[in-house]
This record gives structure tokens, C-alpha cells and sequence, in this order.
């Protein structure tokens, strides 16, 4: 059976177009769809599957498909770390074009490459692309460097919590717009056509092959990093960035709502939280504190590494740091108790498994040869694997829509669950609940030694407990 | 369920364990013999000793084990040890930057990823350094050392390659080249691709000439230098120093009798390589390298402290030496019955034995490598001693009897 992995997201609306215009007849794959395996009229005897699309290149590397749809962007991030991936880049689909950049911000005094090779500091860089990132630093040759993987809401970081954004955006427009510079765009592309290489030395794969080829006009972006430097016109702002100065990060996304209702329930006025236009830097009416909002998956490793001293983030993502870094200086201070979920392991209706012990036992029988475990938490995967004796086992880490992994690519997903109904309609059952997750709020130990932070954290930290018990506005 | 042993990884066998500590051995006593002291340095480093531009080419970081430590929050990557002359240098900084000379050693392991798993991911190697020693002499010293491990290994002859990575460095400096396409030529050189010197087009017939001659000649005596000295254009005048430092250590090899080639196209080798460097050649396998690199204790954070070095592979050197055979025989004490009388004699019998350096294993049957068998009698006093590939037996012998029989055959 053949195989093709589509994407979900930006590149949604022009790839169900491009299936449309090669007869692949794809009546529940389009911009709003929300399918994972979508049937193909043209193809009946093709399996197709949806992923994020920072999941696609990784499932044909690993040979689960023999065709993707996916941006040049993260086929780039997978191929410059594991350079012998068998992937191979079939042809350029001419839409979905994007830009990396590498930006700093308008507060920040960098402003050229030559800036950041003269850097005497280490150069923090912050980044979804951490594999192109690294690359970057090692082409530049900069000795002292951080990389700072991350979630997203990277334009939050500069210039105060890292140097260096690389950062995608059609324009470099769009950056100037979030307040940083672009310094160089690293990277062009377009959505790729991408190839499992086995697959295409093994299998007969032209029945899908042609139609792409017909159906996509030939075009060729840019197919490696290369820097092209950006004449920034931008004036230097300074900013003043005090010291003991409290750093709170609030989360975006479905967090947002949550906390914003608390932090109003405890009386802390802030300004463009929610409202629009929303900003990643909204005021806070609390002297000697400042706010940035960035993902909530990010807060417990910035909070660890000093760039932020308190996080308003979930327990599931705390523990998920705490597994990777028992020696973090990040703790809970405040439980919020808002945002409850249950982390659950999670199998398959089909799989013949009602307990971890069952999966051990289809492991033990040998019915399981390896246990294919994905999740969003893959320290959390790693650390239930671990302890339940699930040998041999392997995480394979998500970037979302993480319920379609089931059965064809995972065996397990370790996901949070409210009402656990979106599992069961994608004819999934719980096996185990791991542990249950509210919001809290966390902070930095080492942040207590400076003691004007000291005395601003336990002020912060006394009227979230007081927000607890206030009655909601 | 079998579990292999991860991609690019190797299990050594006893026989190649013996191979490697044979070597370690002759390495050590001959680094000893030179005033060589062995030091072992971390198999984790952090990034950062070797991101510093000059240490390793981009090439070789990307291809580091890098990851976040348990205490890596803070994004601070650690790796494993990619090459050992780097972390010797730290080592030399951080403990011994007092002296002005160190003779050091070391025998360890060096990681780099390879995506195949067809290559090795972890290669072993028995490396030499000699840190602040400027003069030529230093160098003809370390090739001299690693001549006498390569042949107390039995591994001869060895073709020794001489090139000069300072020459290159200088050269394309001297040819106006652009920095980045200094830098970018260079590295072609350093990974082995000599012919990044053919692509580049000097300003004159008299330029193109002279770097013909260095692609194409190797030569074989100090003369060799002295000819290309001799045609040196003008404007490559700042080539000549590194001509005749090349010339210093070739004429001291030719002093001592050793054969060597001069050979330009042999100048692979890490970015860190400042001077003279040095390939040897086994059974036309490359079995070890070095080189000199002034500039990398300061690039680590040292004072003006030059130094050389070199490394011979293990991994290829346990392939290329004669089969070792185990150090003495085996003999098996049988204890057939399992009667605490004969246990008791068996044991003490066994201590005996080991104590006059003879391998003993007890059991009931014999390991295949055995070429002794022993049986007490009841009174564990008299033993039969039994040939295990003849089976020939001798009964009744007491302990004396039974060593000097045991001793007979060894001198045999």
C-alpha cells in the first residue's frame, strides 16, 4: 500500500488545490478540514494521513510514508542535523513560499552579521528551528553560543532574553512590524514534494508521481541555507531594562483566557492581554514587574535558564521539564487550579489493552515488537515508559494533532484530556491517567537572591495565593 | 528479543582486547621512555571548547554527539569528545599552564556522527603532545616516537608523508584571495581535497607554475626543498620561511637515516594545524597523523604557548599487527564428583597454579582454549595431568611432579 502524508495548516488551502487540480479527488481534505485520513477518489487504494506539519518530514525519514507535502523550512531542520535522512526532495510545488529570517530587535544594538560575529557575550539564539539554528551558529563560527529551542512567540524574546530570533515570515515586513530587524534571510522556500528514499528505489510510485508533475508548474526556490544579509534602515531605540526588574510570562493560546479571568479575579490590572491589538508585551499595573507572553511549553526551560523569574504556565508542562532537569531551579509557587486536565496514556479501540500492564504483556508475548509511543510530552512519554518496564520502546516526539498518530504510526499517546470525548471519537480509550495538570504559577529559586526581585516576587506571589480564594469579578 | 549494539558502534572481542592492550602497553612504555607523561581527559566536553573558530572546521561540528547536560537548562550544550588535542590543550591551561614544557599522552576514545552506520562512531586512538616546543626538533621527535611504536608493533615499513599547512595558510594569503575564499580553500585542503589549489588562477604564468609543481611533485630528501626554494616566485617570498622549516625537520629525518615524502597533497588534517603536519602510512593504510598547531592553547584560552602532536588509530593499528595469542596456557582443575574433599584440593591446587602465573579455570568441562587438565585423586594429594588436545593422560603425580611437567611443556 502507498502512502502520502499531507499537511495541516498554512499550506492547508494550496495543497488541497494542487490534489484537486491531479485528480487525487480529495472530498475532505480542504482549507477547513479537519480530517486525518482523508480518502483519495482518484487514488481509492492510497492511504493519506494529515499531520503538523513539523511532523512530516520526520514520518517519511523514518519511512512510515513514502510521500509528503511539506514546507522546505522543516525539511531543512530535519536534513541539517541528520544529513544521510533518506529523504529525497522531489520537486518544488511553486506555492506556500516562506522566508527564515534571522532578526534581532529594534532595542537591541546588533544589526549586521559583523555585529553578531564581534559579540564578546555568548549569543543566545531563540528559535523553532533549533537544527538551522545550531547550523547557523557553527557557519558563523561564533564561539560562545545558546540555542533556545522553542515553541513559538519568538519575536517575545529579543533583545533582553536572547540576542538572535530566527524567525519565518513571507516579508521582512511582517518582522518589522513585531518590533525586531531582519539581519539576513537564511532560508527561501516553497511546499516540497518529499520522498521516503527507499520507497522510491523499492516501490512503484509514478501512478502518484505524474500527476504531481503535471499538475505543478515547474519552480525552484532556494534549496539550502544561504545568508543574505538585509540592509537594515532601522534606527537603534534604546530601552531601559531595569535591574530587579520581575519578569512574568503569561501564556497565549487557550491558556490565555484562563489566566487573564485569575489574574482579573486577583485584582492585577494589564493592558492588551487580551484585548486587541494583542501585543507579546502588554502593561502590567504592578510596579518594578514586566509582562511578555510567549507559549506556555516554553515557560518552565525560560524560567529555568533565568530569562524569566515567574511563569504562569501548566503542571504537565512543568513536570515535562522537571523529568529532562531534576536539578532545574524551577518550582510550583502557586497552584492556580484553573485549566484542569488529565495526562492520560491512551491506545487504540482495536489494541487489545485496558491497562500499562497489558501493554507489557503484548510486549513480553511479543505481539508488540516495539512500543511506539507519541506525545507533545516526550520526557513525560519517556519517563512512563521507564517506569513501567515498557521495553523496547521508543518516543516519537509531536508537534500536535497527536490523536491521528493512532494505530498506523504509534501504538501509546501520552496527551491531556478534559472530557476525554475527542479520544473517543477518534475511537481511542484511556489505559492509564498519568496525573492531573491545573495552571500554576512557577519561579526561578536562584531568582530570590537578588533582594528587590525577592521582595517583588513574594508580593506577587501573596496576592496570586489571595486571588485563589477571591470570589470571580 | 535480541537488542544490537547501536548504529557505527563496535564490540571488541578478546582477541582484539588483546590486540588493543599490546598496543597500549608499547605505547605507554615508549611514551615513558621519551618523558612522556599519560594524562586522561573528560569523554564530555562543553560545545563551546570547540566552537571557537580556528579549533575544528564547520564540517566536523556538524557532526559532533551534541546535547542539553541534565543540568542544561540554561542551553548550554555539552559533546562528546571529538578529538583529543583540543581537550588536552583545556586540560594544559587549566592545570599545567605553569610549565614551560609538558610531554604528554593519552589513550581514548573520540566520538563523531556518522549517518550510515557503515563507519565507526567511536574510534579509539593512542595520542602524543608536545606543548611549548617551537623548534623543529620537537616535531623530528614526535615522528621518531611514533616510528618507534609502529615498529615495536611490527609495523613496517611505514611511509611517513611530510606537508605544511602553514604554507598553505601563507600562500593563499600571498595569492590576494578574498578572506571567506582563504578560509573556504583552506578547509577544502584540510578535509584532503588538494586540488582546491588547482582551482585558484594566479596573476602570473611564473605563480601558476610553482603551484603546479607543489600538486604535482612529491619529493623525497631535503633537496627537494631546497629546489623548490630555489624557484620561488617573488611574490610568494613569504612562503619561504615555511619552506625552510619543513627543510630543518627533513634534514634532521635524513641525518637519522629515515626515509619520508614530501608530499603537498597529503595536507589533511584539523583546521587547529598551524605548521608542519604528517601522515604515516602502514601496509598503504593511513595509521596515524599530527601536525603542529601554535595557535590552539591560546585559541582555548592559554598564553603564546606553541605545540605539536600527533595520533596513531587504534582501531586500524589491532587489524594490522600480528595475531597475539593468550599470555599463558589455560588449564582447566576438573571437579567431576563435587565431594567437599576434592573441591578443597581443587581450589588449592588452583591457587597454587595461579600463583606461578598459570591461567586456571575450574568447572566440569573444559573451555575450548584449555591446554591443560587436572584432576585431584580422592586423597587430593596426587593429580592427573591431561593433554587436551592429545587426551594423552599422566596419573599419579604429585604437586611438584605436576608443575614440572606443566613447566616442561612451556619451554617446548
Amino acid at each position: 500500500m502507498l502512502k502520502l502524508a499531507l499537511p495541516k495548516g498554512a499550506l492547508q488551502s494550496n495543497t488541497a488545490n494542487l490534489l484537486q487540480r491531479a485528480g487525487f479527488g480529495y472530498a475532505d481534505y480542504h482549507e477547513s478540514s479537519r480530517v486525518y485520513r482523508p480518502k483519495s477518489q482518484g487514488f481509492p487504494a492510497l492511504f493519506t494521513k494529515v499531520f503538523h506539519e513539523k511532523d512530516l518530514a520526520v514520518q517519511v525519514a523514518i519511512g512510515n510514508y513514502d510521500l509528503a507535502i511539506c514546507g522546505l523550512d522543516w525539511i531543512m531542520e530535519l536534513l541539517v542535523k541528520y544529513h544521510s535522512d533518506a529523504i529525497v526532495k522531489v520537486r518544488d510545488l511553486g506555492y506556500g513560499q516562506r522566508n527564515l529570517y534571522l532578526a534581532s530587535s529594534r532595542f537591541s544594538a546588533i544589526r549586521s552579521v559583523a555585529d553578531i560575529k564581534s559579540s564578546s557575550g555568548p549569543v543566545r539564539i531563540i528559535s523553532e528551528y533549533p537544527n538551522i539554528a545550531e547550523a547557523l551558529a557553527l557557519r558563523f563560527r561564533l564561539r560562545n553560543f545558546r540555542i533556545m529551542p522553542a515553541w513559538g512567540a519568538v519575536e517575545a524574546y529579543p533583545p533582553e532574553h536572547a540576542e538572535l530570533a530566527i524567525i519565518p515570515a513571507t516579508t521582512s515586513e511582517e518582522l518589522k512590524a513585531k518590533d525586531l530587524v531582519p539581519i539576513a534571510r537564511i532560508l527561501t522556500g516553497n511546499a516540497w514534494l518529499i520522498a521516503n528514499r527507499n520507497s522510491l528505489a523499492r516501490k512503484d510510485l509514478s501512478s502518484l508521481l505524474l500527476p504531481f508533475h503535471q499538475a505543478a508548474p515547474e519552480a525552484e526556490a532556494d534549496r539550502d541555507i544561504s545568508i543574505s544579509e538585509i540592509d537594515s534602515e532601522e534606527k537603534f531605540e534604546s530601552s531601559v531594562f531595569p535591574d530587579g526588574e520581575v519578569s512574568l510570562a503569561l501564556a497565549d493560546g487557550h491558556q490565555q483566557s484562563h489566566t487573564n479571568k485569575f489574574l482579573k479575579k486577583a485584582g492585577i490590572k494589564i493592558r492588551s492581554y487580551r484585548q486587541p491589538p494583542p501585543t507579546r508585551r502588554p502593561q502590567i499595573e504592578f510596579e518594578g514587574v514586566s509582562v511578555k507572553v510567549v507559549r506556555p511549553q516554553d515557560m518552565p526551560g525560560q524560567v529555568a535558564n533565568g530569562n524569566f523569574d515567574l511563569a504562569v504556565t501548566g503542571r504537565d508542562w512543568l513536570s515535562d521539564h522537571k523529568y529532562q532537569f531534576p536539578a532545574s531551579p524551577v518550582q510550583e509557587l502557586v497552584n492556580l487550579g484553573f485549566g484542569w486536565v488529565r495526562i492520560v496514556a491512551v491506545v487504540h479501540n482495536n489494541l487489545p489493552a485496558e491497562s500499562t500492564g497489558d501493554l507489557r504483556q503484548l510486549l513480553q508475548s511479543g505481539q508488540i515488537p516495539i512500543l511506539r509511543i507519541a506525545s507533545e510530552y516526550t520526557n513525560i512519554a519517556d519517563k512512563y515508559a521507564r517506569d513501567n518496564h515498557l521495553s523496547p520502546y521508543k518516543v516519537i516526539p509531536s508537534w500536535g494533532a497527536t490523536e491521528a498518530y493512532l494505530p498506523e504510526d504509534a501504538d501509546v499517546l501520552i496527551e491531556n484530556t478534559e472530557t476525554g470525548k475527542t479520544l473517543a471519537k477518534n475511537n481511542l480509550k484511556i489505559i492509564e491517567t498519568l496525573f492531573e495538570s491545573t495552571g500554576c504559577l512557577i519561579g526561578n529559586s536562584l531568582s530570590l537572591t537578588d533582594p528587590v526581585k525577592k521582595e517583588r516576587i513574594e508580593r506577587l506571589v501573596e496576592i496570586f495565593q489571595k486571588g485563589l480564594a477571591a470570589p470571580s469579578p | 528479543m535480541k537488542i544490537p549494539k547501536c548504529k557505527g558502534a563496535s564490540d571488541w572481542m578478546p582477541q582484539d582486547m588483546r590486540q588493543f592492550r599490546h598496543i597500549e602497553e608499547v605505547f605507554r612504555k615508549s611514551c615513558s621512555g621519551w618523558g612522556y607523561n599519560e594524562i586522561r581527559t573528560p569523554s564530555l566536553e562543553y560545545l563551546q571548547l570547540f566552537t571557537s573558530a580556528g579549533t575544528l572546521s564547520p564540517e566536523m561540528l556538524g557532526r559532533l554527539y551534541s546535547f542539553l547536560d541534565w543540568d542544561g537548562w540554561s542551553g548550554e550544550r555539552v559533546v562528546l569528545r571529538p578529538d583529543g588535542t583540543i581537550p588536552t590543550a583545556r586540560l594544559y591551561v587549566e592545570q599545567m599552564a605553569d610549565m614551560p614544557l609538558a610531554r604528554l599522552c593519552y589513550i581514548e576514545n573520540m566520538f563523531s556522527f556518522e549517518g550510515s552506520g557503515q563507519e565507526a562512531r567511536e574510534r579509539w586512538q593512542c595520542g602524543v603532545e608536545l606543548m611549548g616546543s617551537a623548534e623543529p626538533e620537537g616535531d623530528a621527535e614526535l615522528i621518531l616516537l611514533a616510528l618507534e611504536i609502529l615498529s615495536k608493533l611490527d609495523i613496517t615499513p611505514i611511509t611517513i608523508k611530510l606537508s605544511h599547512v602553514g604554507l598553505f595558510r601563507t600562500l593563499l594569503k600571498e595569492l590576494g584571495l578574498p578572506p571567506e575564499e582563504q578560509e573556504q580553500r583552506l578547509l577544502e585542503i584540510l578535509t584532503g581535497d588538494i586540488r582546491a589549489l588547482g582551482k585558484i588562477k594566479g596573476e602570473s604564468p611564473e605563480v601558476n607554475r610553482f603551484l603546479k609543481l607543489l600538486l604535482d611533485l612529491q619529493g623525497t630528501s631535503h633537496g627537494f626543498l631546497e629546489n623548490l626554494r630555489s624557484v620561488l616566485p617573488e611574490k610568494l617570498a613569504a612562503v619561504k620561511p615555511y619552506i625552510d622549516s619543513l627543510a630543518g625537520t627533513a634534514s634532521l629525518l635524513d641525518s637519522i637515516g629515515q626515509s619520508y615524502e614530501v608530499n603537498f597533497a597529503s595536507g589533511e588534517g584539523f583546521e587547529y594545524y598551524t605548521g608542519m603536519v604528517f601522515q604515516f602510512y602502514g601496509r598503504g593504510e593511513l595509521v596515524g597523523k599530527g601536525g603542529r598547531y601554535d595557535e590552539l592553547v591560546p585559541l582555548v584560552g592559554g598564553g603564546n604557548v606553541p605545540a605539536s602532536g600527533f595520533a596513531l588509530f587504534i582501531d586500524k593499528l589491532i587489524c594490522l599487527i600480528p595475531q597475539l595469542s593468550g599470555s599463558s596456557p589455560k588449564i582447566l582443575v576438573k571437579q567431576e564428583s563435587g565431594r567437599v574433599e576434592e573441591m578443597k584440593a581443587a581450589f588449592e591446587i588452583a591457587r597454587l597454579l595461579r600463583g606461578k602465573g598459570y591461567a586456571v579455570e575450574m568447572g566440569k568441562s573444559a573451555a575450548s582454549d584449555c591446554t591443560w587438565i587436572i584432576s585431584s585423586a580422592r586423597d587430593g594429594k596426587s593429580f592427573t595431568l591431561v593433554n587436551a588436545s592429545t587426551e594423552k593422560d599422566q596419573k599419579g603425580l604429585s604437586f611438584d611432579q605436576l608443575l614440572q611437567r606443566l613447566g616442561e611443556s612451556k619451554e617446548c
